[in-house]
């Protein structure tokens, strides 16, 4: 048994469970949301940042231009359909334009993208192997780390793909890919992606196009999804629209749509951050009011502690520590809070885009949080323990009138 | 231990020196004991504050353990307080969320004296409440606070115990065990013991006694009847 104002201090706490309580869990939802929306923000600015990697330009189909980047450059919405590798090829051959890596798939592989790209498209995220070689014939794929690390698949090993992207109903049983190479993580989306030639995608639909030639269609174009564009004169950006006008491609660029996009998040964002400072606000009133009604029920007991040798400030400092004790583990409580909420949204984010958000580390602005709170909760401490440092012990105890 | 001289105290409070009380000189030394006795009014427990260090008189000296509560500090006081007094309130009171024994490692904690758990195991044996050690303080009867009371003012060994009013409130048999067991506490400890209070009873057991004379026809009662 080591009695210290510390350890008095906790007791004194615990011995008001509800009271306490209610303070930590208000002082942990709030915390824990900020904390939350700390590492989600760290979380969106870094899988953005590090995936638009100076692509300046989307060149796709027709359609929403947040479509056309999110579903080509992060992988996480359809594509708005399809345009001729001809005329795409043209507009890379543009003199304003420095170079342009072509994109192609419709098909998936457990959930996992199967993409038809060149060699250009990992070589970009500094994407190396780390066993095997490039793809070569069609059929040939390399995958991206996430992608083997998941599925278990190796060197040499084989599957099939699924039509569409992200349903495993329409298997394509006919045609088998095998893994001739593996990627080292890059921590972009590469990651969770499966790569390979061009020509393996429309290789995996000839068939269809065999049927509707057959029946009398003329042989379609070759056609990609998308191509990402690096320009070579800023001028691009206001020449190339035009050149598009008249035909079913269009080009979008990923700075502004992400901007729009976090524009409207930042709404959102900024009403569930003035909820959780409010919440914050109010946990702090209530370690404020927790204190005061304590030192209230507990005058005479002070009083007490004074007369067996407790000066005004070892009895400050004990109030003062209560506080801080609700405080600590409010703190404590919400970052822990904040930590399951994004494993929760973590397996989501990855089951669902197969984006890794795991990263549990403190993000920018939590050391800040958890000092600011800190620190108003030594202030909500403060204010009421005052009233010790004033205290009449001989009225207290009942002296006088 | 205990030396008072022409200790005088106002309270301030009916503004007018009426309210002034004037207290006998007396002193006490380790081992001594004394029965301060007065009616209600007279300041019996505005006199134990005083000894104690918790009231500052207006005039006079209170020196304890030979030094001078005028002369301190308010945190120098408390200390000095904690350290060679232990008090028996009237009603006591008790840290809520610490244990019997906890409660009674209180006074060193608060003092920074190394204190001896074992000697404050042992005293609560001797006053029969070795199986509440580890009990909640709230779970304790009223004669069994009183005595956890009487412990914790021994416990540190102080050169002083003052008690208020420690039997008023008890029958005879209980009063009469509860003094015996103030001043074999006090023996053990080698301590002087004060008691205050306006319980008769009492006065035929000291005889070392002071009475506190009735302030000059303005009791309590007269002085209130006659501001209003």
């Amino acid at each position: 048994m080591k009695l210290n104002l510390v350890s008095i201090a906790r007791r004194n706490v615990f011995h008001r469970p509800l009271s306490t309580g209610l303070s930590v869990l208000l002082l942990a939802f709030g915390v824990g949301m900020i904390s939350i929306l700390l590492l989600v923000q760290r979380q969106l600015t870094e899988d953005f940042d590090r995936n638009i990697n100076d692509i300046d330009m989307v060149l796709g189909h027709k359609g929403s231009p947040l479509q056309l980047i999110l579903a080509n450059v992060y992988h996480v919405d359809v594509p708005t359909g399809n345009i001729s590798l001809h005329e795409a090829e043209e507009i890379v051959a543009h003199p304003f334009v420095e170079s342009g890596i072509p994109l192609a798939y419709g098909d998936n592989y457990r959930m996992f993208r199967i993409v038809g790209t060149e060699w250009s498209y990992p070589a970009h995220y500094d994407c190396e192997l780390s066993e095997g070689r490039a793809w070569d014939v069609p059929f040939e794929v390399v995958l991206g780390a996430g992608v083997a690390e998941k599925e278990g698949l190796s060197l040499g090993d084989t599957f099939f793909s699924a039509h569409g992207l992200t349903d495993e109903s329409d298997v394509h049983a006919d045609k088998t890919f095998v893994v001739v190479g593996l990627l080292k993580r890059s921590g972009s989306v590469i990651d969770q992606l499966i790569l390979t030639s061009v020509e393996t995608v429309w290789a995996v639909h000839e068939h269809v196009d065999a049927e509707a030639v057959a029946a009398g269609e003329p042989m379609p174009e070759r056609e990609i999804t998308a191509m990402l564009l690096k320009k070579r004169n800023p001028l691009a950006i206001l020449t190339l629209p035009n050149l598009l006008r008249d035909s079913n491609m269009q080009i979008a660029l990923p700075s502004i749509e992400l901007n729009r996009l976090t524009q409207q998040f930042g709404i959102g964002l900024q009403t569930v951050r003035a909820i959780a400072v409010l919440i914050m606000v109010l946990s702090f009133i209530s370690v404020f009011i927790a204190l005061f009604n304590s030192l209230r029920d507990r005058r005479y007991e002070l009083a007490l502690m004074r007369t067996m040798g407790g000066t005004p400030g070892s009895l400050f400092t004990l109030v003062v520590t209560e506080g801080l004790w609700m405080t600590c583990m409010g703190i404590a409580a919400g970052l822990l809070l904040s930590r399951v909420g994004i494993a929760v949204l973590s397996s989501v984010v990855s089951d669902q885009f197969h984006y890794d958000w795991s990263q549990m580390g403190p993000a920018p602005g939590e050391w800040l949080l958890v000092l600011l709170a800190f620190f108003v909760g030594l202030v909500a401490a403060a204010i009421p323990a005052r009233s010790v440092l004033k205290m009449d012990i001989s009225r207290t105890l009942g002296a006088g009138r | 231990m205990l030396i008072v001289k022409h200790l005088k105290f106002n309270y301030h409070t009916a503004a007018e020196d009426e309210s002034a009380m004037e207290f006998p000189d007396f002193s006490l030394a380790r081992g001594e004991e004394k029965l301060l006795l007065g009616a209600s009014g007279t300041g019996k427990t505005t006199l134990l504050h005083l000894v104690a260090g918790m009231l500052t008189p207006e005039q006079g000296s209170v020196e304890l353990a030979g030094e001078d509560f005028g002369a301190m500090s308010s945190a120098a006081r408390d200390r000095h307080r904690g350290r060679h007094i232990g008090i028996v309130f009237q009603q006591p009171h008790f840290v809520q969320s610490l244990t019997v024994l906890e409660n009674l490692m209180m006074p060193g904690l608060l003092t920074g004296q190394t204190m001896d758990q074992s000697y404050a195991q042992e005293l609560l044996e001797e006053l029969g409440l070795g199986h509440k050690i580890w009990a909640a303080v709230s779970a304790l009867s009223a004669g069994e606070q009183q005595r956890v009371s009487i412990a914790r003012a021994v416990v540190h060994k102080p050169g002083l115990i003052l008690a208020d009013e420690p039997t008023s409130a008890l029958d005879d048999d209980n009063a009469k065990a509860v003094l015996d067991l103030l001043r074999r506490q006090a023996q053990k400890a080698g301590a002087a013991l004060l008691i205050v209070t306006h319980d008769n009873r009492l006065k035929s057991q000291f005889e070392s006694k002071v009475e506190l004379p009735l302030r000059a026809g303005i009791a309590y009662g007269a002085t209130k009847t006659r501001k209003a």
